[in-house]
């Protein structure tokens, strides 16, 4: 009774922030309706027990990601008006894709009234069981090939934003170590003999 | 859940991956340490990584036996074996084929090497994959490699604006090939092919024919089949020509790969639902490709829309739904890729210093001015064109036969009937080689080794064209009657 409870007030607040986070005009609120979405589904990952992964979704989504969204949003200083030029043009299309998506979801939702096997319900488990140590039992056996795959997909993303970004510009303003280790007073200072002068 | 225990010989089939990730780490490292100042030095190490990657997948290679590993995830069979042993080649010929043109225009870094392995690495999974998972993982792998070798020469605009394209396009079919996965994971309970195949089987419900289409829409964009085919042209125009070389070629083996181990073996006793999906697009594709083509005045524009027609005839191969229609597409793509290596190499050639031998005036009377290299260009455009005695002839009529074969007189009608069209576009860069006057183009550089190995290319066309069996043979044998 109070998993369910809990399950329709989390999906409620879902729900809200997620329209939120498309409706609002300001970009830095629909970050934060954002951030808003992903703690009340972290909040249904841990009704069905799945603490583990509630939990990398607040540190990796909410706490790195969404941070570093913000700061480029921020940074941005995006031009919302510019952005919505041209929004009525293009509305049918948005239409069109929400009434296929639409279309889908009761498609789908009509395949399991058909009675089709669809997902199961979790068992319950026992209150000290881990969920974290079942991960990590498949994640390195069953999924160890994916697992490894993902690995090299991020050695990848990193080797293309390196190369894509780092770039030696003429006139970029660097520090040169070498110099600033060799230098000496006299390339500093420079000491000027003069007769003493009488302020006016 | 505690049965896999993994030992050496247990995971030895999935050797070539593993060689292939170490191979990228010794790379990156070697860049760092020997070859900061002196670039070409890691241009010769990958290829000899490549070239030993080869012969590893051979050496490791238990022929006949079919090994699936990793709890379905990766399959390893004589058809991967064949696949991984022409990737390896095709990208170490690519890879030949660029040095000079990357050293020239200052794009040799040794990042460009690595996207280029690592893109062979995601190509290499899609040829062994049993299961949703590892076909996604595949897919970002080869894909994002991609992105960034388009994008690899900064300061040109129209590279940054393909890769943006290309980019965002690919970010769209990633989501809804993700979306697709979704509908059938939770239709079906499983990411494994073999247990989707089961759901499949029988009457498959609305929801999965959903997921299946989304899917099938996410292997047209990655294959660039009509109508997702937006991408095609502006990536081969606007990237290096070298990273066009890569995109035409090798990852059309990946995407053979994936409708074959997808569709034609994963939901084998699904066909029915599959095939006509792939119909519709093999015929967009066939159409739009050679008629768009003809209004082309860009070569690689116009190589583009060639690339998209030739699609269409390798999912002919699939619409038949029969072993002999994926032996043809096989034969095929592996035909196609040479040949086209082939072709990129000789606009490479052309190139010079800021002069991109890409424009069809280009060719105007190349004959007179570098005969041998316009001699070599024919043999390529009579050959994609499908004239024989060149190899190309013989895929086309392979796909022809099965269609008649599998009863899709129609389609093999339109395959005809397209081919015709598309004969003209190849064979006017022949006409303008021959009988047109000679423009006051510069004149490519000799590089003796590489027209060397461009010309041992033409001769293979020619060669395989002439004894069509010996190839033939090893696609009827990998790929088996089920």
């Amino acid at each position: 009774m109070l998993v369910q409870f809990l399950f329709y007030a989390f999906a409620a607040v879902l729900l809200g922030s997620a329209f939120g986070v498309i409706t609002s005009r300001n970009p830095v609120h629909s970050a934060l309706y954002l951030v808003l979405a992903f703690f009340t589904s972290a909040g249904l990952w841990l009704l069905i027990e799945a603490e583990f992964l509630a939990i990398v979704l607040v540190l990796v989504y909410v706490g790195a990601v969404m941070v570093l969204f913000l700061f480029v949003v921020m940074m941005l200083d995006i031009n919302a008006e510019e952005v919505r030029k041209g929004f009525t043009r293009y509305a049918w299309l948005g239409w069109l894709t929400v009434l296929a998506v639409a279309f889908e979801i009761v498609g789908v939702v009509v395949v399991r009234r058909m009675g089709v096997d669809v997902t199961r319900v979790p068992v319950p488990v026992a209150a000290d069981h881990s969920n974290t140590a079942d991960l990590g039992a498949v994640l390195y056996t069953r999924y160890v090939y994916p697992f490894e795959l993902a690995a090299v997909l991020l050695l990848v993303a990193i080797v293309a934003a390196i190369v894509l970004t780092m770039r030696k510009r003429k006139g970029l303003k660097l520090q040169d170590i070498n110099a600033q280790v060799a230098t000496q007073a006299r390339d500093r200072v420079r000491i000027i003999k003069m007769a003493a002068e009488r302020r006016e | 859940m505690n049965d896999t225990t993994f030992s050496l010989a247990a995971i030895l089939p999935a050797m070539p991956e593993i060689y292939l990730t170490g191979a990228i780490c010794v790379l990156l490292l070697f860049d760092v340490f020997f070859a900061l100042k002196r670039p070409e030095r890691t241009a010769t190490f990958a290829l000899l990584l490549l070239l030993g990657g080869a012969a590893i997948t051979l050496a490791t290679h238990e022929f006949g036996v079919r090994q699936v590993l990793f709890d379905s995830m990766y399959i390893a069979d004589d058809l991967g074996m064949l696949l991984k042993l022409a990737s390896f080649v095709f990208v170490a010929v690519a890879l030949f084929y660029s040095n000079d043109y990357l050293a020239r225009r200052k794009l040799q870094q040794g990042e460009y090497y690595v996207l280029t392995l690592t893109a062979l690495l995601g190509i290499l999974v899609l040829t062994s994959a049993g299961n949703l998972l590892s076909v996604y993982v595949g897919i970002e792998l080869l894909s994002l490699s991609l992105y960034a070798l388009v994008a690899f020469d900064r300061d040109n605009g129209i590279a940054a604006e393909a890769a943006m394209k290309y980019f965002v396009l690919g970010a769209i079919a990633s989501g809804t090939l993700l979306y697709g996965m979704s509908l059938i994971y939770g239709l079906s309970g499983s990411l494994s092919l073999q247990v989707i195949n089961h759901a499949f089987s029988g009457e498959p419900s609305l929801g999965l024919i959903l997921g299946l289409a989304m899917v099938v829409v996410a292997i047209a964009f990655k294959f660039g089949a009509v109508p997702f085919h937006m991408w095609v042209p502006d990536v081969y125009q606007g990237a290096p020509t070298s990273v066009t070389l890569l995109v035409a070629s090798a990852p059309k083996i990946a995407s053979f790969a994936v409708a074959y181990r997808l569709l034609a073996e994963g939901l084998g006793d699904a066909t029915g639902t599959w095939t006509q999906m792939l119909a519709i697009l093999a015929v967009l594709s066939l159409v739009a490709g050679n008629i768009i083509a003809i209004a082309q005045t860009n070569l690689r524009r116009m190589l583009a829309y060639s690339a998209i027609s030739n699609v269409g005839f390798i999912l002919l191969g699939f619409v038949t739904g029969t072993s002999a229609g994926y032996q043809a597409s096989l034969y095929f793509t592996i035909v196609y890729v040479m040949v086209v290596l082939g072709t990129f190499g000789v606009i490479l050639l052309g190139s010079r210093n800021g002069y991109e031998a890409d424009e069809l005036d280009d060719y105007k009377g190349l004959a007179a001015r570098d005969p041998s290299l316009a001699f070599i260009m024919a043999v390529f455009m009579f050959s994609t064109a499908g004239i024989p005695p060149f190899v190309g002839f013989w895929a086309k009529l392979r796909v022809i036969e099965a269609l008649i074969g599998a009863d899709h007189i129609w389609l093999s009608g339109v395959a005809v009937l397209m081919s015709v069209i598309g004969a003209f576009y190849y064979l006017r860069v022949v006409w303008l080689m021959y009988f047109d006057a000679p423009g006051d183009r510069p004149r490519g550089e000799p590089r003796l080794s590489l027209r060397f190995v461009v010309g041992v290319n033409a001769a293979a066309a020619l060669a395989l064209g002439l004894m069509p069996d010996a190839l033939l043979d090893v696609c009827l044998k990998v790929v088996r009657p089920g």
